[in-house]
């Protein structure tokens, strides 16, 4: 029993009880040479493109340094996310994200569910922006299916895609607020979500996983008068963003941690693959919305926007004048909404109404064999990629023509931007490590899905 | 459908794809070299590495001359200038699966090869890190295998008290 006890007097064991083992950071006496040339600064190696072999300080010997954790369980990482650090004083060498918290096997779990039931299980991996796992998973079945899905179907899942750009860039400005000790940030970016999030109880009954978009079209149509309720969120929220304006960018503390803090340029963003607005803010105008447009996104006019030195200060206002053009979306759907169906009417796809089913004998076989056997859909396998408010959202999806996905495998933004922070981190100061972690803005439940 | 880059090894075969440009199934050994002719011909990124167990479906639709095995590694690679998706899938081996790494021509599959050595259990040659992601250091097996069953470990609490 007093083994387990932990004591300064026994460091032993509390290396033992902290160690991630192979998969953490090792001491500098257990890395080799080349391997620590690679490495410093940044697990990721960046093999020739970052590191200078020159910068790196072979000599440094392990008591002037020190490897601290960060987290899993520390509020500012936003989740579990746990960094394992090399500090010199308070500079940070080098960094290692140590991920799977928060895995629950969602993957594993897709496999065993019905293509119907498959969308409550991706809505639950990026839990801030659930319609966008929905929107790119029903994508995916449906280029599978083959199917096409109704015009106002289509705009409908638009505009609560670009509704849930904003309350998910809503949240990272709060939380970003919060970490650098604008807790006034904080009240409000949680205050105007909550416009969004009752929009989405409204229109499907839930305020978030809320299993709206799926395979065929979207759950319900929306409600009557949302005319009114959009315009309300699109006329606050874009009212707002000139508040918020006022309140953070040309704030001196505020510049004095995002101005200039961890760069990272073009070249080093794409060999990490790393997407959305932490691409952007290098410059590079790569959007899906309108690189490779899905949905209805050639028909509405919108700004993909960049940023110049791919800074924190970038990626702030990136996501802040992304919320205005989201508001631009969301506003161009309300004007051009179509009428008609909001889901398919393919009896294999979308289950009956209820009324139907008492007075067809055709309608009960296809609501029964739908909800308990789940549609069929034809073998083959597909990528599909949207973007979703963190980057390029995919979804590689294996049919070996049963009613539940052979494979089903997410490639979450979060997962693949995370690889930046150890780069984004190197040389900077301990304090300003938090700044990177809201700026990259990983959702835990994508991380480790 | 467009059409292989100058100096990809001979052979390679292709078929179109659903949502994408070109759909490839080089062998293990010409893998490498082909993902470095994309790269050489403007496929800045690799945007995704994953790896599927196909133990049920040995007799899945291949094209001809592809001979399948048990794991395959996919990867989508992306040109952002001409908007082009190639997906490459590569029959990894049924025993013990093993392909080469693609760290050295893209640092950011690093994460995504670890994720599926972590989940399957196929081995990425050069790869800098090859440990466990999302398991813990420890954990027996690779949970994505259809051989690896659901629900193994049933309660996580080792030392809770059993039903009364």
């Amino acid at each position: 029993m007093t083994d387990k006890v932990r004591t300064a007097n026994r460091p032993d064991l509390l290396v033992v009880e902290t160690s991630e083992g192979e998969q953490g950071l090792q001491p500098r006496s257990q890395t080799s040479k080349a391997e620590l040339g690679r490495e410093v600064g940044s697990v990721l190696r960046v093999s020739g493109l970052t590191v200078d072999p020159n910068d790196v300080d072979f000599d440094r010997q392990d008591d002037e340094t020190m490897i601290i954790n960060m987290g899993p369980a520390h509020p500012s990482t936003h989740g579990v996310l746990r960094l394992m650090l090399e500090l010199d004083g308070e500079f940070v060498l080098r960094t290692k994200p140590v991920i799977g918290y928060l895995h629950t096997g969602m993957e594993k779990t897709g496999e065993q569910l019905t293509y119907t039931q498959g969308a409550t299980n991706v809505t639950r991996m990026d839990y801030v922006s659930p319609i966008a796992n929905e929107l790119n998973y029903s994508m995916a079945v449906e280029k599978l299916l083959g199917i096409e899905v109704p015009e106002r179907a289509i705009w409908i899942r638009m505009m609560m895609a670009e509704l849930n750009r904003i309350a998910s860039h809503l949240v990272w400005m709060a939380t970003n607020g919060m970490d650098l000790g604008a807790t006034s940030m904080m009240i409000y970016g949680f205050r105007e979500r909550e416009l969004v999030l009752a929009f989405f109880e409204k229109t499907a009954g839930l305020r978030f996983n809320l299993n709206y978009v799926r395979p065929g079209g979207v759950a319900a149509d929306l409600p009557d008068g949302w005319q009114d309720d959009v315009a309300v969120i699109c006329e606050t929220i874009d009212a707002r963003t000139y508040e918020y304006d006022q309140l953070l960018t040309g704030q001196p503390i505020f510049r004095e941690r995002m101005v200039g803090v961890a760069p990272i340029t073009a070249e080093e963003a794409i060999a990490l693959s790393v997407t959305g607005p932490v691409l952007r803010s290098t410059g590079v105008a790569w959007d899906l919305r309108r690189a490779m447009p899905y949905l209805a996104y050639d028909q509405v006019e919108f700004d993909v926007i960049v940023g110049t030195y791919g800074d924190n200060f970038d990626r702030y206002a990136i996501r802040l004048n992304e919320i205005r053009e989201s508001v631009k979306i969301v506003r161009q759907c309300l004007d051009m909404m179509p009428k008609g169906d909001y889901r398919i009417q393919d009896p294999k796809v979308t289950p009956p109404p209820r009324a139907r089913i008492g007075e067809s004998m055709e309608a009960l076989i296809h609501h029964f064999k739908l909800f308990t056997e789940g549609m069929h859909v034809p073998a083959g396998e597909v990528y599909s990629a949207i973007e979703s408010p963190r980057g390029e959202l995919g979804c590689y999806l294996v049919s070996d023509g049963s009613s539940k996905p052979y494979r089903l495998h997410v490639r979450g933004p979060s997962f693949v931007n995370l690889q930046a922070i150890p780069l984004l981190m190197r040389g900077g100061s301990l304090s300003d490590a938090i700044t990177v972690i809201s700026s990259v803005d990983p959702i835990m439940g994508e991380v480790d899905r | 459908m467009i059409s292989l880059p100058a100096r990809s090894p001979e052979g390679v075969i292709t078929s179109e794809g659903m949502a994408c440009d070109l759909l490839c199934f080089p062998t293990v050994e010409q893998y490498p070299k082909l993902v470095r002719a994309f790269k050489n011909a403007g496929f800045q990124m690799a945007i995704d590495v994953c790896g599927v167990d196909y133990l049920e479906q040995m007799d899945r639709a291949l094209p001809e001359g592809v001979v399948a095995t048990r794991f395959e590694v996919v990867v989508n690679l992306l040109n952002m200038v001409k908007k082009e998706r190639v997906r490459i899938r590569v029959q990894a081996g049924t025993e013990a699966p093993e392909v080469a790494s693609l760290f050295e021509f893209y640092p950011g599959v690093e994460a995504m090869e670890r994720e599926a050595f972590d989940m399957f259990g196929i081995l990425f040659t050069a790869h800098p890190d090859m440990t466990r992601i999302l398991m813990p250091e420890d954990w027996e097996g690779h949970p994505l295998r259809k051989d690896y069953g659901v629900g193994r470990v049933p309660v996580q609490f080792k030392e809770a008290p059993g039903p009364r």
